[in-house]
């Protein structure tokens, strides 16, 4: 354990110690125990059903395809699947929970223990421990800022599929906590179950944090709550990081409690305190049996599972040749890795892995557009590959080649004709254009020969300005060479 | 004419229908004048002369063509517990003031598939918490029947009809509905069934589904129904029974020919005579009919046998733990945030306080907070997770003796009916009256009472019919060779239309 993510205190180092929770919006038509829709951004209140609303008699029925993409991601986790699972009711009140209490699942979830591998920047592994993830309803939205006295609700979100995911208190530090979340979220995507929009609120999550001094007990922890976004974790756990070891240097305690991130200021605050403590009395929810799976179904859904990020990398570094660097930015994202490998397909993997970290990563950038909207296609890509592998064009043309398909969406091959890009292999031509450079450069020409030999760059390059770079560079270090020798 | 048609039971208004005797409206019409004249007992909430006529005119249709359903054209009562698309729907309950569901139940659905004509929502305990029919925001329910012999003595008070389904039994047993459906928590079927003289059905759990039937205890309610006849009570059930996709706990079992397993061939069936079935205080007459009822069952060729359910005794605390601890739950909805009363208040606590103090009834507030408590960290193992385990015992028990015998008969109630007003104020002698009938909806098996005797009083007296799960057609037809034996002829003091 590095001690570089220690806070310096006066009495020492501290480390932070950090658990997450994990709500992540099911990948779903319809919602958890309803038919209704749950398209992200509809008129409010416009897909409930009287099941979401809880009207009198209504009763929930599980929906199979939000257990089937529980279950992928805890295969994907590489948790154990509980074959029995029980969901139970957590009861309170409040305008948003139409029932008056969350279907969850408490002590029986339908996923236990898994792990997490985090690819750290000093290219270790770090695995964290999962605890569990469970299957639970999302409650509805209030909106308190529709009216000055009234609150307005919207069961929109009422009912919708949420997994659960809880890490061991394994985290170390605001970094970590941040790759973990973005390792997660691509394992999410990767298996299709999340779509990992923060912004949308797809992605949620509550944060644990406390402080020891290294060897110690764990300290009391503060939970974060509802936290959106990947830099507000970071940013939130090392404002309460601070703020504890600054209480308990200051001979304070830390008291457990509920706090919010104001993301406005940069601090955490205790959440309005709700005058009582809550209960939720959880028990088994009488309306749903005990979630029973059939082990040759969770089989089948193993099996189909698809090539996850670690399992991809290691294919990336063993069977392509990439340095672990490489392959781990290629398969942090599924697009990315689906894209790199259509260009690789048939061709050099380390020149295609340099394309795609190299030019597309910095173009896709300066246009502010993901992988998905790339100007360039990875066949594009490809071709262009080829163009310099088989030497129509120089790997330094390339890159104004990929420029232009950049701007443009052209075909290289198009490109190279329209701008006559093609690479002059002709040695005739060749010799000539050097002839026409040393004799214009006589003196510089004496120079070289009587020892500068840092002019033979100058050479090259006033050569491969006369033919506007389409020279071989190859055959022009062959003549220049024996043409300065002779 | 009149009289006539409203004293047909189930069965024989079928026949006459079907035989084109009468005509569905005709008989409609009569029952919407029984419907009128039962309004002293306060049996119905809400009446729905309309829809009647234009469902029996659909049934008439039907039976023209010779297209009849097997419930075409009978006129019925609907608890309002089971939420009627566009009908005001009440659980008894202030706080549902003005609920018109925008859906039907499956029961009710079913029996509409089936051709039944709706009559009204009949009255209940508030969300079927009660024995007594008191606890409903529209009064209570009164029974048809009174004491005899005390008429000279002065104390001829109106009775309760017992509870929950207090109005749909008066109804049955007035003559103001041909059958009607029932919900039985701990008991509310059977009980109301035994004190107005009907028989009552409570079904296996997951036969009927409880899909638009208002909750009280989820892992407890059963739909079922109530009527004159064992063999009225066979047809309504094939109508209302089921797989439900809609209710997680509907069972996928297939529904039989319930009339058709009436042979009255009783012939070597044990029948369990369970030694715990007696309560402190409860009159020798229902022991000896209790007596008399396994003599009935033997002379027909049965073989009753003494068996012991050894936790039957803590059936009754169990039920008092786990039905309100699901009620608590059940019961938050009403929060007069998206339906029925709402109370105004100053901040959103206060609206939720206000709304529930005022909708609510003393008996719905009582459960809440037991139930509320018993599930509350520190109390929870001490009390739910013990009555789940009582529960699971108590299943056991009636699993070992369903292998030495093939159904258990008992009484249905340690009492025949009392007066209005009689027990309120003792909320724990109100419970007792569930002691014989909790244990079935523990353990979520078929129980049937039918009308066996009369009290001294002049009351009528339930025996009780207990089957293994799913075996209601066993039930039945035990249940049948009992009301065969009592020839039960006894008619309330008040019926519908008079007594014809």
């Amino acid at each position: 354990m590095s001690t570089d993510r220690m806070i310096e205190g006066r009495t020492g180092k501290w480390e932070t110690v950090i658990g997450l929770e994990v709500h992540a919006q099911i990948v779903s038509q319809a919602k958890l125990f309803s038919g209704a829709a749950t398209e992200f951004g509809a008129e409010p209140n416009t897909q409930v059903s009287p099941v979401d609303a809880a009207f009198p008699g209504m009763l929930p029925v599980i929906n199979r395809h939000c257990v089937e993409q529980a279950v992928k991601t805890g295969l994907g986790l590489d948790a154990e699947i509980n074959l029995t699972s029980v969901f139970d009711r957590k009861n309170y009140f409040y305008p948003d929970l139409p029932a008056g209490y969350q279907i969850s699942q408490y002590l029986q979830p339908v996923v236990g223990h898994g792990r997490v591998v985090l690819d750290m920047p000093d290219g270790s592994a770090r695995e964290i421990a999962i605890t569990r993830l469970h299957l639970e309803q999302d409650a509805g939205k209030s909106l308190h800022d529709q009216h000055p006295s009234l609150t307005y609700v919207d069961l929109n979100r009422a009912g919708v599929g949420l997994m659960e995911i809880v890490s061991e208190p394994d985290l170390r530090s605001a970094e970590e906590a941040g790759i973990f979340l973005r390792k997660l979220r691509s394992l999410l995507r990767y298996l299709g179950t999340c779509d990992g929009n923060m912004d949308e609120g797809s992605m949620r999550c509550d944060v644990n944090v406390s402080v020891r001094h290294p060897g110690e007990p764990y300290g009391t922890r503060c939970e974060i709550k509802n936290v959106n976004s990947v830099r507000y974790v970071m940013q939130a756990i090392e404002y309460e990081a601070r703020r504890q070891v600054e209480l308990l240097e200051d001979g304070g305690s830390v008291v457990q409690q509920t706090r919010l991130f104001d993301v406005g200021h940069g601090v955490t605050r205790p959440m309005r305190s709700k005058e009582e403590a809550h209960d939720y009395r959880y028990f088994p929810d009488p309306d749903l049996l005990p979630l029973v799976l059939d082990p040759a179904w969770v089989e089948g859904l193993r099996v189909a599972l698809p090539e996850l990020p670690d399992v991809k990398k290691a294919r990336f570094v063993s069977a392509l040749g990439l340095p672990p660097d490489d392959a781990a930015v290629l398969v942090a994202e599924q697009a990315t890795a689906l894209f790199f490998e259509r260009v690789a397909a048939g061709r050099d993997a380390k020149a295609a892995a340099n394309w795609v970290t190299g030019d597309l990563f910095a173009a896709l950038n300066r246009l502010g557009i993901g992988i998905e909207q790339s100007p360039v296609s990875p066949e594009q890509l490809g071709a262009l590959i080829d163009l310099i592998a088989n030497g129509t064009i120089s790997g330094r043309l390339a890159k104004d080649v990929f420029a232009e398909m950049a701007a443009t969406g052209a075909d290289p091959a198009a490109i190279v004709e329209k701008k006559g890009l093609r690479q002059v292999t002709d040695e005739t031509a060749i010799a000539a254009a050097i002839d026409a450079v040393l004799a214009r450069e006589a003196d510089k020409v004496a120079e070289y020969q009587a020892g500068r030999d840092k002019l033979y760059g100058f050479f090259v390059g006033q050569i491969m300005r006369a033919t506007q770079g389409k020279a071989n560079p190859a055959l022009v270090n062959q003549l220049l060479k024996q043409k300065l020798i002779s | 004419m009149t009289h006539s048609l409203t004293a047909l039971d189930l069965a024989e208004a079928r026949d006459g229908l079907t035989a084109r005797k009468f005509s569905a409206r005709e008989l409609t019409e009569s029952y919407i004048r029984a419907v009128e004249g039962a309004r002293p007992l306060n049996a119905f909430i809400t009446e729905t002369p309309e829809r009647a006529l234009t469902m029996a005119e659909a049934a008439d249709q039907r039976l023209a063509r010779g297209e009849g359903r097997p419930l075409d054209g009978i006129p019925i009562a609907v608890k309002d517990l089971y939420c009627t698309k566009g009908v005001l729907t009440t659980a008894g309950s202030h706080i549902l003031d003005g609920f018109r569901p925008p859906y039907e139940s499956t029961v009710t659905e079913k029996l509409w598939q089936a051709g039944a004509v709706m009559l009204g929502k009949a009255n209940l305990d508030e969300f079927a918490m009660g024995s007594s029919n008191t606890t409903s925001w529209y009064g209570p329910v009164e029974n048809p029947w009174r004491k005899q012999s005390e008429r000279h003595s002065g104390d001829n008070r109106p009775l309760v009809p017992g509870g929950s389904s207090g109005g749909s039994a008066a109804a049955v047993a007035a003559h103001a509905a041909v059958a009607a459906t029932g919900t039985d928590t701990g008991g509310s079927i059977r009980q109301p069934a035994s004190y107005c003289g009907i028989v009552g059905l409570k079904p296996s759990y997951g036969r009927c589904s409880r899909w638009g039937v208002v909750a009280y205890a989820s892992s407890l309610d059963h739909p079922g129904p109530m009527t004159r006849t064992v063999r009225d009570a066979a047809i309504m059930l094939r109508a209302m029974a089921g797989h439900d996709p809609k209710d997680s706990t509907s069972a996928p079992v297939p529904v039989p020919d319930y009339e058709a397993a009436l042979t009255g061939d009783i012939r070597r069936l044990r029948i369990g005579i369970p030694h715990e079935y007696r309560a402190d205080g409860m009159p020798g007459e229902i022991e000896v009919l209790w007596q008399q009822g396994a003599e009935w069952l033997r002379e027909a060729g049965a073989e009753p046998v003494e068996i012991s359910l050894p936790h039957i005794k803590y059936a009754l605390p169990a039920y008092y733990i786990i039905a309100p601890a699901e009620a608590s739950s059940n019961l938050a909805r009403y929060d007069g945030v998206r339906f029925g009363l709402r109370v105004e208040g100053e901040s959103l606590d206060e609206m939720y306080e206000l709304t529930r103090a005022a909708g609510f009834g003393a008996e719905v507030r009582r459960r809440v907070l037991i139930g509320t408590y018993v599930l509350s960290a520190g109390y929870y193992d001490a009390y739910y997770l013990k009555a789940q385990r009582v529960r699971a015992l108590i299943a056991q028990d009636f699993a070992a003796a369903f292998e030495r015998v093939d159904c258990l008969l008992a009484p249905t109630a340690p009492s025949a009916a009392f007066a209005i007003g009689e027990q309120s104020d003792d909320p724990i002698a109100m419970y007792l009256n569930d002691v014989f009938t909790v244990p079935a909806n523990l353990a979520g098996l078929p129980a049937i009472s039918v009308p066996a005797g009369l009290s001294a009083d002049g009351l009528p007296l339930g025996l009780q019919v207990i089957g293994r799960a799913f075996d209601e057609a066993g039930v039945l037809r035990v249940a049948e060779v009992l009301e065969t034996a009592a020839q039960f002829r006894h008619l309330p003091a008040f019926i519908a239309g008079g007594r014809g």
